[in-house]
């Protein structure tokens, strides 16, 4: 009898993630490989299966749930995309992802200095967000290409990255051609998110595949494909304009895709789930999600982003919950 | 470890139920326990044994061994409650088997950490699927119960049946098997296995707090010799789940008493991979299919089988899903993976596992106490290798591959087991051709272990016989309302040797659509009712029955022709038979010394017609299962049934038996009836006649008592049924127990072969299998 016998399933983080860089390797991308694409077949009902009972499958308590709700907002994306943005608004937006917590509460966890991931804003909103972020370390990312719907001229949206890029923007979140997929046109696909990333300079771009509007899981793996092949450092759900927006089982479909490019390539492409998630308790599944199927690696803002704006909220007061034993109001917390 | 330090490992850190109420429950019981007889728990016995926490041995309570006289007492108050419990009526058992589910409800958590507790299966487990299972089997019998005398006339409740489970899902067997029984009207003597047992006891508490009827439902608590008394009582049925072994010594025990039996046993479940399966899927599914309660599961998907192309890459991320289990206390909510039920099965499983050779791969899964075996894949195995065949009903997948569907389906169909088994594939086509030919009683297309109430579960082969669950679970607790009448022997007419014939015509066996001289060479005088010699009969023996089930074995194409193509044939022999009418008549008249020929022959040909009509109707249907899901309860044959006819109406007889098992695509070896055989050996010669592909009816003629052993322990006859007036029934239950083929015989009573008990969906019933194919879909 021949054993192979593996040891030590949790490992911490290996060394070659930089913790304070939120730039490491990027995705170079690849050659279009359409027999990989097309292999792609995603099973919805067992993908719905697994994402229904995986919540109650893994559960995080007491001061481990403390720490990961504190893990999920250094994970978020905090973000305002709206058609009334301020300047005002953004800087108050930006001071909540500089002290995403109140001070006491930080200090009985321990983790003092905890901020968002970044901050998401509209170009227009870059140079104020990136002038009330200075010195945190939190980047700016700008949603872009023709945002939401990406159906202006193509020379416009490579100019809006080029823009945006310029005006500070670290992360570019770029919406991709639905219709392309909807239509099977995966070279064309290919293209426009070469040259989207192409156009990112060293900005990291975040494909946002628009999953709402995607029609099938299979067509969300196979995009998610592409976009790799094409470059993207991230790849996200949504817009948080259509009218589904993250999923978990859109997630698992995605993220299982992130799995198999970093099978074949050794690259690790980054997940963002945007729109709907607005519970503590979703953020903690969303975790759980990522470190059964992808693993701790994954668990860091330079891999890992929520895309929310009131999930922070909920956070906060079980994190007051947690420090005082007492449920919380939202009161009492500060507003972004 | 502090927040901080958790922020950078993200660890999952413990996330325990709580198993206070549960043990303060049992220490209001005493922590001893008695059994539950005639409504009320009897005084802890003398002789007890401990029932242990298999996660950390921790001692939870003392149950008794029911002595034989015990056994006897709670049979005698099931029989006692039987008549009055009947009698309430569908509607009124059916208020207290809701009464039961909603306290079962009621109750959730307590039941599902009294499980985990006893048994050590994950309290995820529990409290999401066993618990809410078991629910769902008694509202949905106690929507049966409401239904029973409008939907189901003319049948009726067996009487008191004596039920035997398993430790793996304790309180789900206890509803499966309890809840139907009740429904139509049965008591009940429950005997939980030794190592779990409380939350049957909890169950009982459970029955007193609904106001059930004193004695309906008994409990009796012990080890295996409280299991064989329970079978050697007065009992009406045994329902056994169970390993293959005890079911077979439930079988041979029960042979000859009358009694009704459904077993539901062990398994080797092929999981089949095809090439364009959703892997990950596929993957995840293993976990659910092997990894769920330790793979402690008769059903359990243990046999992968992945397309050659893709095997390396799915073992190797099937090894990489492996590593993310996390095995340990069960009352954890973060566990995939609790304990072993005992030290003792988890050294088996130890022993079988070293005996392998194969490649053999566990996740390090750090030290864990108490008796836990880690998840294991085995690769690198052939069909031949004794894991492959063998049950090891633990956390222990073994793996194989496969060029073909083809192939794949011949991979999964080589075993002695025919439970369960998984195809996953993303062609429709593929999925469709191949789950109705794999040889189990339950298939999930891109799924595994799906159970729900309405949806029958139950074996072929080697995995039992029997459905729990559906309208077809129905049976097994159920008769015909009126019972037969005792069957009187039939003697053959004795008379001169002389040889009167003008021109002689030997009577031949029929076997693979040729006529054949008996293996042994013998023949026996035929006279009639004046003793005069009328002909000779051959003398068919072992031999006979060996190459004639070897002849239906190979006439397979039978089974896949249409239905409609089956009927065609009917007819057609109908047609020819019909064209012989006055033949038959004259010959049938001559051999029984009767005047009723003509009617008996004008009989068969109807009853041929009603198989012609009901071949391509007798349909099966789609369940409503609550999930987004096709669950289709399909027909289909047998296979090979081997039929003893009866000794009166010696061709309306054998019509009556072949004609239901062809119609639904079985094929068949007939033994004449023993006194009057001429009719039969005129009868292959309308078969010739009529397109009925050689191999499908075969027709032997001889000595009941001398056929009846050999093939009824036929490794390669299916089902085997006797309608003899010879003493066989005890004889043939026996002997089928080799392969445990389904039986059904008459025990000594007659049937009135020209009424309409002749003909219809008992015979039909007899002659199908229900096969449950569930398919989720979804684009």
């Amino acid at each position: 009898m021949e054993i192979e016998t593996q040891t030590g399933q949790t490992g911490t983080t290996p060394a070659q993630l930089p913790q304070t860089m939120p730039h490491g390797t990027r995705n170079p991308g690849m050659d279009l490989d359409m027999d990989w694409v097309m292999r792609a077949r995603v099973n919805r009902s067992a993908v719905e299966r697994r994402a229904s009972s995986l919540p109650g499958r893994r559960s995080v308590k007491k001061s481990h749930q403390a720490a990961w709700l504190a893990r999920a907002i250094s994970c978020i994306d905090l973000t305002t995309l709206a058609g009334d943005d301020t300047p005002g608004r953004v800087r108050r937006l930006c001071a909540k992802a500089r002290h995403p917590v109140r001070t006491d509460l930080l200090e009985a966890l321990g983790l003092q200095g905890l901020t968002t991931g970044a901050v998401c804003v509209y170009h227009d909103m870059i140079e104020t967000a990136v002038a009330a972020l200075d010195g945190s370390g939190i980047p700016v990312a700008a949603v872009s290409t023709g945002f939401p719907a990406g159906l202006s001229p193509m020379y416009l949206r490579v100019q809006e990255i080029e823009e945006s890029v310029k005006a500070g923007a670290a992360e570019i979140d770029i919406v991709i051609s639905r219709r392309k997929v909807l239509m099977g046109d995966w070279h064309g696909l290919y293209d426009e998110m070469r040259a989207f990333r192409a156009a990112c300079g060293d900005a990291h771009v975040k494909a946002i595949l628009a999953t709402g509007e995607l029609g099938t899981l299979t067509n969300v793996a196979r995009a998610s494909l592409v976009c790799m092949m094409a470059g993207a450092d991230f790849i996200k759900t949504s817009t948080g304009k259509e009218s589904v927006n993250a999923t978990l089982p859109v997630s698992l479909v995605m993220i299982r895709a992130i799995r198999d490019y970093e099978d074949r390539t050794g690259i690790r492409v980054g997940y963002k789930p945007a729109g709907g998630i607005s519970k503590a308790k979703d953020a903690l599944t969303y975790l759980a999600l990522i470190k059964e199927e992808l693993g701790d690696p994954w668990l860091r803002p330079e891999l890992f982003r929520f895309g929310a704006s009131s999930l922070l909220g909920d956070i906060e007061r079980q994190l007051e919950h947690h420090v005082t034993g007492a449920y919380s109001a939202s009161w009492r917390h500060a507003m972004s | 470890m502090t927040v901080k330090e958790i922020f950078e490992t993200m660890d999952y850190g413990a996330a325990p139920e709580s198993s206070e109420d549960a043990l303060a429950w049992l220490v209001d019981q005493g922590s001893r326990f008695g059994h539950f007889i005639d409504g009320a728990f009897t005084a802890p016995g003398t002789e007890r044994f401990e029932s242990a926490n298999p996660a950390n041995g921790e001692v939870l309570a003392e149950i008794s061994q029911a002595s034989p006289k015990e056994v006897a007492l709670a049979v005698a108050a099931a029989r006692a409650a039987q008549p009055g419990w009947a009698g309430l009526g569908g509607p009124g058992r059916a208020r207290y088997l809701y009464a039961l589910a909603r306290l079962l409800q009621k109750h959730a958590r307590l039941f599902a950490v009294l499980e985990t507790l006893d048994n050590g299966k994950p309290i995820r487990e529990s409290r999401d699927i066993d618990i809410p299972l078991a629910q769902r089997h008694f509202y949905y019998h106690a929507g049966m119960a409401q239904l029973m005398e409008r939907e189901l006339p003319g049948r009726a409740a067996l009487g008191v049946c004596g039920q035997i489970i398993p430790w793996n899902f304790p309180l789900l067997m206890l509803a499966w098997k309890v809840a139907p029984a009740l429904a139509m009207g049965n008591t009940v003597v429950l005997k939980p296995a030794e190592w779990t047992s409380l939350t049957a006891l909890l169950f009982a508490d459970l029955c007193r707090q609904a106001g059930l009827p004193k004695g309906v439902v008994n409990i009796v608590t012990g080890d295996g010799a409280v299991g064989a008394a329970l079978v050697e009582a007065d009992v009406d049925k045994i329902a056994f789940t169970g390993s293959t072994e005890v079911g077979r010594k439930i079988r041979e025990a029960t042979a000859g008493r009358g009694i009704a039996l459904t077993l539901e046993l062990g398994g080797k479940s092929p999981y089949i991979v095809m090439e364009d399966a959703d892997i990950d899927s596929a993957i995840e599914g293993l976990v659910d299919a092997i990894w769920f309660n330790g793979g402690q599961v008769c059903c359990a998907g243990s046999r992968l089988l992945v397309q050659e192309g893709i095997a390396e890459r799915f073992h190797s991320k099937l090894r990489r899903r492996m590593d993310m289990l996390r095995m340990g206390d069960p009352l954890d909510k973060c566990i995939d993976i609790g304990a072993i039920v005992s030290p003792e099965q988890r050294d088996r499983i130890a022993r079988l596992v070293e005996s392998s050779d194969g490649t053999v791969y566990q996740p390090g899964t750090g030290p864990v106490e108490g008796c836990f075996f880690p998840p294991t894949l085995i690769t690198g195995l052939e069909p031949a290798s004794p894991l492959m065949q063998e049950e090891i009903f633990g956390p222990v997948l073994v793996a194989s591959t496969f060029r073909t569907p083809e192939e794949a389906i011949q991979i999964a169909n080589n075993t002695r087991y025919g439970l369960a088994a998984s195809v996953w594939s993303e062609n429709i086509n593929t999925a469709l051709d191949i789950a109705p030919r794999l040889v189990a009683g339950v298939v999930w297309v891109n799924g595994t272990n799906m159970f729900d109430a309405a949806a029958g579960f139950g074996g072929l082969r080697e995995s039992g016989f029997g459905r729990e669950g559906g309208w077809e679970g129905l049976m097994a607790y159920t008769r015909p309302e009126q019972a037969a009448e005792p069957a009187a022997a039939i003697a053959p007419f004795e008379g001169e040797t002389s040889e009167p014939q003008a021109v002689d015509r030997t009577a031949k066996l029929y076997i693979g659509g040729k006529q054949a001289r008996p293996d042994g060479g013998y023949a026996r005088d035929i006279h009639d009712a004046t003793g005069v010699l009328i002909g000779q009969a051959p003398i068919a023996n072992r031999k006979d029955v060996r190459n004639a089930v070897e002849a239906a074995r190979g006439a397979s194409a039978w089974s896949k022709a249409t239905a409609h193509n089956r009927a065609q044939v009917l007819y057609y022999i109908a047609e020819n038979l019909a064209a012989r009418e006055a033949e038959f008549a004259a010959r049938i008249d001559r051999l029984t010394g009767g005047s009723g020929g003509m009617a008996e022959v004008q009989a068969s040909v109807d009853r041929l017609f009603t198989y012609g009509a009901w071949a391509d109707k007798f349909d099966g249907d789609v369940r409503s299962v609550p999930m987004r899901a096709v669950a289709l309860a399909m027909r289909e044959p047998c296979g090979v049934i081997g039929a003893l006819c009866p000794d009166p109406f010696p061709l309306l007889g054998l019509i009556s038996v072949m004609a239901p098992a062809i119609a639904m695509g079985n094929r068949v070896v007939l033994v004449a009836s023993e006194p009057f055989p001429l009719a039969a050996t005129d009868f292959y010669q309308v078969l010739e006649t009529s397109d009925v592909p050689g191999g499908v009816v075969n027709i032997l003629t001889g000595s009941h008592e001398e056929l009846a052993p050999t093939l009824a322990a036929h490794l390669d006859v299916d089902a085997i049924w006797s309608f003899s007036s010879a003493p066989v029934s005890g004889v043939i239950e026996k002997a089928a127990a080799g392969n445990l083929k389904r039986s059904w015989v008459t025990h000594g009573t007659g049937r009135d072969w020209m009424g309409a008990d002749g003909d219809g969906r008992a015979f039909l019933d007899a002659a199908t299998e229900v096969k449950t194919v569930w398919v989720p879909y979804g684009a």
